[in-house]
C-alpha cells in the first residue's frame, strides 16, 4: 500500500498555498534491472486536487516527474479549518486520496 | 470519499461502450476536471515542443516575457530538477512544462481552474542539459518561454 | 594492479586544487525547501516506533536511548554514549537494537533483515527508525560525552579504524578524508578531521539521496565507504562502527542537526 501524501495548505496574504509531497515510484519504463529486462512503467498519471467540492487543480503527468513527486499550487477563496484534497492515480489503475486542513 | 479520478475512470469504460458518447467528450476539456478528460497519448509521447502544441489542437505557440521559469542553472541531480511556472498572461488555462531532450518532452499539463493562480511548481528528471520550456494556453493562443539548465548527473542512472 | 592504483589516486586528487568554491548545486536544495521525501521515511519510522509488536507485544516508546525512558527529542545529539545497563558505548542504531530485543523481544537479525533499502519495495525498518529519532533532534548542538573511560577508549579506536590503511588499494578513510579541498569529479571530499567539515558532514545524516530515490543513514555511508575502500563488511552495530561513529560524532561537537536533509 502507498505511504499517505504530505499536504500542507496554509493562507498566505488573500491566497491558499498548498504543498504536496507525494509516496510513488514514478518508474520511467525506460529503466532496466540488473538482469537487463525492462522495469516497467510504473507512474503517476493524473492529479486533482479540491477544495469544499471545486476543482482547484487537475494535472496530467508523465513519467518524467520526478520520483516521490512535489506539487504546489496556490488559489483563492478558501479560508483557515477548510479541508483541501489531493488525489492521484496511477497508469496501473492504484489510486490515493488524501487532505489537510488549511492552516 | 470516493476518489475522483476513479470515478471519472468509471465513466470512460462506460462512456466507451457507446462510441458515440465518445465524440462529446474532447468538449469537456480541459475545465470539467470532474469530467472525463481522456489522457492525450499523442502528447506525451510528442518529441517536439511544436507536436505537444499540436496534440492538444494548438498552433504557433509565440515567445512571451509573461511567463516566469524558476529552476536551477546546474542541476544538482538530473533526477530532481525543481521548477516552478507562473503566467501572467490574463486568462492563463493550462500550464505544461517540457525537458526539451528528453525522449517525451511533456513531463506534466496543469489545468487552471478560476480562481487558482496561474502558477505551478514541480520537480522533473532532465536527462541530459537541455531547455527547460513553459507553455501557457489561453483563449486567444499559446505561448512559451524557456531556461536552460545544466545537468551534471544524468536523470536516468546512478 | 599498480596502474589501476595509480589511476585511482590520480583521479581522487588531481582536482584538488579548486578547494573553497561555491557549491555549485546549493540553488537546486534551496529551491526544493523543507518539502523533503525523507518524511515518508520519518512517518513510518515513527509508526514502527509506536507499534505494538515483537513476541512481548510492545512498542519502543520505553527505549532509554541516553535522556531517560521514553524521551525521543535530542537523544540523537548525545550519541553515541555509555550505557550502564549494557556496559558498552552505544550508538543510535546499536542502542535501538537493544531496546527492540529487551523491550519487544524482536533479535537483532530480525530487525535487520533489511539492512538497507533498495529505494523500491525492499524497505528497512532500520532505517525509517533512524530516520524518525534524528528527525526529533533537529536543532540540537552535537554534545558527546568523553567522560567515560569506554567512551575514550571508544573514540581512540575509532581514531585508529580512521587512519588503518588496509584493502587491496592500501586506503585509510584517511587517504580521502584528512585534507581539505580535495574531491573525486564534482564531489568534494570533506576533511572529517577538521571542525567545519567533520559537523557539516555529520549533521547532514540520514539524507534522502536523489540519485538513488532512497533515505541513506550515518551507518549506510559508512558501509559504503567501507565497500568503496575494499574492506571487509562493516558490521551494522558493531564494536567498529560504533567506535568510527563515535570518532566522526565527538569530532562535530557543537554542529547543529539537520538531518533528514537531501543530498545529491
Ligand atoms: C576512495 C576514497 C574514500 C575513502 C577511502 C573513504 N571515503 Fe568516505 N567518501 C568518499 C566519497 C566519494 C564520498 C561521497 C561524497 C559525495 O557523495 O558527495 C564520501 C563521503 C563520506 C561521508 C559523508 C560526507 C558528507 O558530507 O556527506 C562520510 C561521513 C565518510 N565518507 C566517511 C568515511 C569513512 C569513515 C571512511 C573510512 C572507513 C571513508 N569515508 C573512506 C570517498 C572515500
Amino acid at each position: 500500500m502507498s505511504d499517505p501524501m504530505r499536504i500542507r495548505a496554509s493562507v498566505v496574504g488573500d491566497k491558499v498555498e498548498v504543498k504536496v509531497l507525494m509516496a510513488h515510484p514514478m518508474e520511467s519504463g525506460l529503466r532496466k534491472n540488473a538482469d537487463g529486462s525492462i522495469i516497467p512503467a510504473h507512474f503517476i498519471d493524473r492529479v486533482v486536487a479540491s477544495c469544499k467540492g471545486k476543482t482547484v487543480l487537475a494535472a496530467d503527468w508523465g513519467p518524467a516527474v520526478s520520483k516521490n513527486p512535489y506539487l504546489s499550487f496556490r488559489f483563492s477563496g478558501a479560508a483557515k479549518g477548510d479541508m483541501v484534497s489531493v488525489t492521484w492515480t496511477d497508469n496501473k489503475g492504484d489510486t490515493r486520496t488524501d487532505e489537510a486542513a488549511i492552516a | 470519499m470516493t476518489p475522483i479520478h476513479v470515478s471519472r475512470r468509471k465513466f470512460l469504460s462506460a462512456a466507451s461502450k457507446f462510441g458515440a458518447a465518445l465524440a462529446v467528450l474532447p468538449l469537456l476539456r480541459p475545465f470539467a476536471a470532474f469530467a472525463a478528460t481522456e489522457r492525450n497519448t499523442a502528447a506525451f509521447s510528442a518529441k517536439s515542443m511544436s507536436d505537444v502544441i499540436k496534440a492538444y489542437g494548438g498552433a504557433d505557440a509565440k515567445e512571451s516575457t509573461e511567463i516566469t521559469i524558476t529552476a536551477p542553472e546546474i542541476a544538482e541531480n538530473g533526477a530532481v530538477v525543481p521548477v516552478t511556472v507562473e503566467s501572467k498572461i490574463a486568462g492563463t488555462r493550462t500550464i505544461s512544462v517540457l525537458v526539451e531532450k528528453n525522449p517525451a518532452a511533456l513531463s506534466a499539463r496543469f489545468e487552471i481552474p478560476e480562481g487558482t493562480d496561474a502558477y505551478a511548481a514541480t520537480r522533473v528528471k532532465v536527462g541530459e542539459t537541455s531547455n527547460l520550456i513553459a507553455v501557457v494556453q489561453t483563449a486567444d493562443g499559446t505561448f512559451y518561454a524557456q531556461k536552460p539548465v545544466k545537468v551534471t548527473l544524468g536523470g536516468c542512472g546512478g | 594492479m599498480k596502474r589501476v592504483l595509480s589511476y585511482l589516486l590520480l583521479s581522487v586528487f588531481a582536482a584538488s586544487a579548486s578547494a573553497q568554491e561555491i557549491d555549485p548545486t546549493a540553488e537546486s536544495r534551496e529551491l526544493m525547501g523543507d518539502d523533503n521525501p525523507a518524511f515518508f521515511w520519518e512517518t513510518r519510522g515513527e509508526a514502527l516506533w509506536k507499534e505494538a509488536r515483537g513476541p512481548k507485544k510492545a512498542n519502543l516508546s520505553q527505549c532509554d536511548l541516553g535522556l531517560g525512558k521514553g524521551v525521543v527529542a535530542g537523544a540523537y545529539a548525545k550519541l553515541p554514549r555509555f550505557f550502564a545497563d549494557t556496559a558498552k558505548v552505544q550508538d543510535l542504531e546499536s542502542r535501538v537494537l537493544t531496546c527492540a530485543e529487551t523491550l519487544q523481544g524482536i533479535t537483532p537479525a530480525e530487525m535487520l533483515k533489511v539492512r538497507f533499502g533498495n529505494g523500491d519495495d525492499q524497505r528497512s525498518e532500520m532505517e525509517a527508525i533512524t530516520a524518525y529519532l534524528v528527525s526529533t533532534s533537529k536543532g540540537a548542538a552535537m554534545q558527546v560525552s568523553m567522560k567515560h573511560p569506554k567512551e575514550k577508549a571508544a573514540y581512540a579506536l575509532g581514531e585508529q579504524i580512521f587512519h588503518y590503511r588496509s584493502g587491496t588499494h592500501d586506503f585509510s578513510c584517511a587517504t580521502c578524508h584528512a585534507e581539505s579541498g580535495k574531491r573525486i569529479r564534482l564531489q568534494a571530499l570533506p576533511n572529517l578531521t577538521a571542525k567545519a567539515d567533520a559537523q557539516k558532514a555529520y549533521v547532514t545524516w540520514p539524507a534522502y539521496r536523489i540519485s538513488q530515490g532512497e533515505l541513506r543513514t550515518m551507518e549506510w555511508r559508512l558501509n559504503d565507504c567501507f565497500r568503496q575502500q575494499r574492506f571487509p563488511d562493516l558490521q551494522y552495530g558493531s564494536e567498529a562502527a560504533v567506535a568510527l561513529t563515535m570518532f566522526l560524532a565527538k569530532n562535530a561537537d557543537g554542529g547543529v542537526l539537520e538531518a533528514p536533509t537531501m543530498k545529491r
